[in-house]
Parts: C-alpha cells; sequence; structure tokens
C-alpha cells in the first residue's frame, strides 16, 4: 500500500514538503506568540495581583506589618480560621476516607449518583452554602426557635462557621481518593484479608501506606479552602469583631475601614499559605507519581 | 444504593457506606433540602413577583451572561496557556505551570482586593487603562475580570492530562495523510480534546456564577449596574427578607444545575464523538 502511495507523483511532493518541516509543531513565529500570549495573561491576572498583595502589605515597613498582625483582634481571627480549619479538615478527613472505600472497594447500584452528590457543593454558590445554615439554625429557621429558647447559640457563632466551612471543603478530601483507590484496585487487601488480617488492620497496614501521598494532597487543599472561606462564613459568622471574624472576613472589614496597610498584612499570610500548599502540592504530585510508577509499568 | 454489593472479599462495606450517607445526609442533602422547603413559604405569585423584579432580574443576567462571558475567555486563554505549557519549552515554563493554580488556591477575598486595587484608577493598571478611558474597578467590566481570574485553573487543568496523553502518531499521521497543520490541529487534535475542554468550560462557568468573595470587591454594587446575584441575596439577608433570599438562591441553584446536566450530555455526545474519530 505504501508503494501506491509514493508512486503517485502529488504525494511525493508532499510528502517531500511535509518531510522538511517538524510533523507536530508549528513555525517558531505562531510559537512565539503563543507563548507571549500565555505568559502575559498569567502575568497580569495572577503574578500582579500577587505581588501587589505583599508590596501593599510591606508599603508601610517591616514595623507597621507586624504591628498589624499583632493586633488582638487579628490574632483571634487568626485563631478561630486555625480552630475552624481542624476542626472541618478532620471531619472531612473521616468522611473522604470513609466514603472512598465504599465507592472504591465495592459495586453497587446509584454509585454514580453518590459520587455527583458528593461533588455538588463546588457547583453551590459559598452564599448559598452560607444561607442554607442560616434557614436552618436562624431566629426565623427550621430549628431557630428551639435552640433560642435553650439558650444554644449556633448561628453568628463558632458552630455554624465551622459547618459552613465543612459544607464548602466537603468533596476536598473524597475526591482525590476514590479515583486513587480505583486505580490501586482491591488485590492487596484481598490479600491481607485471606491470610487472616482483620479488616482494620488492612486498612492500616496495606491501604494506608498506598493512599497516604493522595490523602495528604486532599487534606491540604481542604485546608487551603477551609482557612480562606470566605462568602459561605460571612453570610453566618454575625461580623462580631474579636469573636467570629475569621481572617478572611478580617480581610473586608479592614480594607472598608480604609485601612488598607492592615488589611494587606492579613491578606499577606493568607497569600503565604496559598503558596506554601502549591509549593507542597507540587512536590506532593511528584510522590505521587512515583507512588505509582511501578503499577503503571 | 442500599443493594448489597457484589461479592466482595473486603469488610467495612457497611461502616463505610453508613458513614458516608449518614454525612451526606446531615451536612449537605438535608440542609439543601431546607432550601426548597423554606420557598414554600412564598405564595406562586409571591415567588414569581421576587424573581421578576427588575433588580433580581438584573442581578441574574449579571451572573449568569458575565459568567458564560468569562467562562469563553477562559477557554480560549486556557487553551493557549495549556498548549504553551505542554507542546513548547520556554525558560519559567515550571513556574508557570505551578501559578495557574493560584486563583484556585488564593483566598477569594484577598483576590478581590488585590485585583480592586490592581485595577483602580490609580493602580498599576488601572491607571494605564483609565489614560485610554477605560474604566475597569466598579464597572461591569471590573465583574467581568475578577470572574476571568478565577475561572483560570479549570480549563487549563482538565485540557491538560488529555493533552499530554495525546498520541503524536495520530498528528503525524495527519501530516504524512497530507493533512496542513491547521488541519491537523482542528480536525484530529480538538475534537479528542473536546470533551475535556467542556468541562474545563462547565466548571469555570459554574464558579463564576456563584462567585461572591473576589467579585464583590471590584463589583461597586449597584443595584441594576453592577450587583452580582450573590450580593442581593446577602442584602436581602441583612434586611431579614429570609424567603426573598431563598427565591434567588433557588433559581440560582436550578439554572446551575440545568446548565451543568446540559453540558454533561453535550460532553458525553462529544466523548463518543471523539472514540468515532480515532
Amino acid at each position: 500500500m505504501t508503494i501506491t502511495i509514493i508512486n503517485s507523483p502529488v504525494t511525493v511532493e508532499r510528502a517531500q514538503s511535509v518531510a522538511r518541516q517538524d510533523l507536530h509543531t508549528e513555525p517558531w513565529l505562531v510559537r512565539g506568540i503563543i507563548i507571549g500570549v500565555a505568559v502575559m495573561f498569567l502575568t497580569v491576572f495572577v503574578v500582579l495581583p500577587l505581588i501587589l498583595v505583599f508590596s501593599e502589605a510591606l508599603s508601610k515597613g517591616v514595623g507597621f506589618y507586624l504591628a498589624a498582625l499583632a493586633d488582638s483582634e487579628a490574632l483571634s481571627a487568626i485563631w478561630l480560621t486555625l480552630i475552624t480549619a481542624v476542626i472541618s479538615v478532620s471531619l472531612n478527613l473521616v468522611f473522604g476516607v470513609a466514603a472512598a472505600w465504599a465507592v472504591a472497594k465495592f459495586e453497587f447500584r446509584g454509585k454514580t449518583l453518590l459520587v455527583t452528590l458528593i461533588d455538588l457543593p463546588f457547583s453551590v454558590s459559598p452564599v448559598i452554602s452560607g444561607l442554607v445554615f442560616v434557614l436552618l439554625f436562624g431566629a426565623q429557621g427550621f430549628f431557630g426557635p428551639w435552640l433560642m429558647s435553650h439558650g444554644i447559640n449556633i448561628l453568628f457563632a463558632v458552630p455554624a462557621i465551622v459547618l459552613a466551612t465543612t459544607f464548602v471543603t466537603f468533596p476536598f478530601v473524597a475526591r482525590e481518593l476514590i479515583p486513587l483507590m480505583q486505580e490501586q484496585g482491591s488485590q492487596e487487601e484481598e490479600a491481607a484479608i485471606s491470610l487472616g488480617a482483620s479488616g482494620w488492620r488492612t486498612f492500616v497496614v496495606v491501604t494506608l501506606p498506598n493512599i497516604k501521598w493522595g490523602l495528604l494532597y486532599g487534606v491540604l487543599l481542604c485546608n487551603a479552602r477551609a482557612m480562606g472561606e470566605f462568602g459561605a462564613v460571612s453570610v453566618v459568622s454575625g461580623h462580631i469583631r474579636g469573636e467570629t471574624n475569621t481572617m478572611p472576613l478580617l480581610v473586608e472589614i479592614l480594607y472598608n475601614e480604609y485601612q488598607l496597610v492592615a488589611s494587606f498584612a492579613i491578606a499577606s499570610l493568607l497569600a503565604l499559605l496559598a503558596l506554601l500548599t502549591l509549593i507542597a502540592k507540587t512536590i506532593l504530585e511528584g510522590q505521587i507519581e512515583e507512588g505509582q510508577l511501578p503499577r503503571d509499568d | 444504593m442500599s443493594a448489597a454489593p457484589k461479592r466482595s472479599a473486603l469488610p467495612g462495606f457497611g461502616l463505610s457506606m453508613g458513614l458516608t450517607l449518614t454525612w451526606l445526609s446531615l451536612l449537605i442533602l438535608i440542609p439543601l433540602a431546607g432550601l426548597f422547603v423554606k420557598t414554600a413559604d412564598l405564595s406562586l405569585s409571591q415567588f414569581l413577583d421576587t424573581v421578576t423584579s427588575n433588580r433580581t432580574l438584573h442581578a441574574l443576567r449579571i451572573s449568569f451572561g458575565l459568567a458564560f462571558a468569562a467562562a469563553v475567555v477562559n477557554l480560549v486563554a486556557g487553551l493557549i496557556i495549556v498548549w504553551a505549557l505542554v507542546r513548547y519549552r520556554f525558560p519559567g515554563r515550571r513556574l508557570f505551570d505551578a501559578i495557574v493554580d493560584i486563583p484556585f488556591a488564593l483566598p477569594t477575598a484577598v483576590a478581590g482586593i488585590a485585583l480592586t486595587t490592581l485595577f483602580a484608577q490609580n493602580g498599576w493598571l488601572g491607571a494605564p487603562l483609565a489614560s485610554l478611558g477605560i474604566k475597569v474597578a466598579f464597572t461591569p467590566l471590573g465583574i467581568f475580570l475578577a470572574m476571568v481570574f478565577i475561572g483560570i485553573p479549570f480549563v487549563v487543568r482538565t485540557v491538560q492530562p488529555v493533552l499530554i496523553d495525546l498520541d503524536v502518531e495520530i498528528e503525524e499521521a495527519a501530516a504524512c495523510l497530507g493533512a496542513s497543520r491547521w488541519q491537523t490541529i482542528t480536525r484530529v487534535i480538538i475534537p479528542s480534546l473536546t470533551p475535556a475542554i467542556l468541562t474545563g468550560f462547565a466548571l469555570a462557568f459554574a464558579r463564576a456564577v456563584g462567585e461572591y468573595g473576589s467579585v464583590i470587591f471590584i463589583a461597586g454594587n449597584l443595584p441594576n449596574v453592577s450587583e452580582i446575584a450573590p450580593l442581593l441575596i446577602v442584602i436581602r439577608l441583612s434586611e431579614f427578607r429570609y424567603a426573598d433570599a431563598t427565591a434567588i438562591a433557588v433559581v440560582m441553584l436550578v439554572f446551575s444545575f440545568l446548565i451543568i446536566f446540559l453540558l454533561n450530555r453535550l460532553q458525553r455526545w462529544a466523548q463518543t464523538r471523539a472514540l468515532a474519530v480515532s
């Protein structure tokens, strides 16, 4: 068949002209333009805003910057943010592992529906994620009157902040683990069980080492979102100064009061968290790939 | 969903499934159902009045319209970025690859104040733009740019793995059969990327529709001009008009789900078509 093609004079000419250029790349001018546009776009939209955060935060000197961070309101916001993140990340860690075990190791009807439902919070506006808890626990909400008569504060207090954050970060751990565990299959676990290991022991000794990097990856992303969540927390927090303001909420308050340097100082901590998360994520991606290599071969 | 697993040797189905369903119901499904129950407080005509009031319609149009436009920009820019990152070698490529995720990792309030300061009339980019007569901050254009910002990672990250895995031999085959480079790209490469492109587009769109933190600072928030739907929900809540807030939220949710459902169908269609091509 190749012989017939080459025999046609038109195709020979064409094949030669194709052979002269590289088969799978573009002329250098096109390459230059594509790289230029990509770099320009990312610089304007990502690099500049990031540099701006740090330059504004330090615009009145390091002393002013540190003073802004040591302010009592700032400290209480940092504390609340840390507590909220620890609680909601732990909750979603337990849920994520349970969901991934059920979805990846077993076959059952409605699996696609379950996975879609787990991803649901990603397509819900953060404001609506907060609103649902106002409707449950607010004064006009379903449980509001009962809670009030028993003196229990959920809305405009720490519990609602934790709930809203957990809602928003719900899918992170599960959606990292499900594809990873599906790919790994369950032969290793089945071998351990058939050799007499208990279910829990199998999980700790066999499964956990296999998924540790993916798990850490999910936790990192979950934590970054938990500490940075704004919309949902803003709706349920009540903005009580020194009590229910997380770091992102304090950023907004200070910005609206034209305390720009203080606002950007808090913002720079959050930006630093984002940068560290990305660095750790890049390292972990290498680890996950390495862990999978022997399987791929 | 509670059907027994097909003969698995592994234990823990009951426990893990029970935990998953309980947690999912308590935290996600029951609260979301409450939203729909709450709208029942309104009669149908009250619901329609709220939803079709000028201010609500305008806010919905701003949120959905600008989110769509931003997702289109994300699609085009995302393809250019992903092509440069995967197919070319240039200094700083790994760095640029890593920073694509920044809009995803940076807290929205931080992005909001940074973009506002950047595009304000005395800002680094706002000042030169203002001298050209273009006002960005506190206008719908500002909302649009903030939505473009938060949508950057989606198309890039969904298309990237597919483009990396794409077999170069197919391109060589197309070229050997006489296809021009442009024909190879539009007839061979793009069709195999289409499902991933649509997924990225849907994700960017859904994110931009509901976006609050990075938008409200730069938006200006003028009713009927630059007010997004999530902000109107917050305003109604602060006025204790819970039912109104809920009605807007329900419309947003239903619309978002419909659009995601449609795009999913489209994506499945593209997938079968891409398979047929290769």
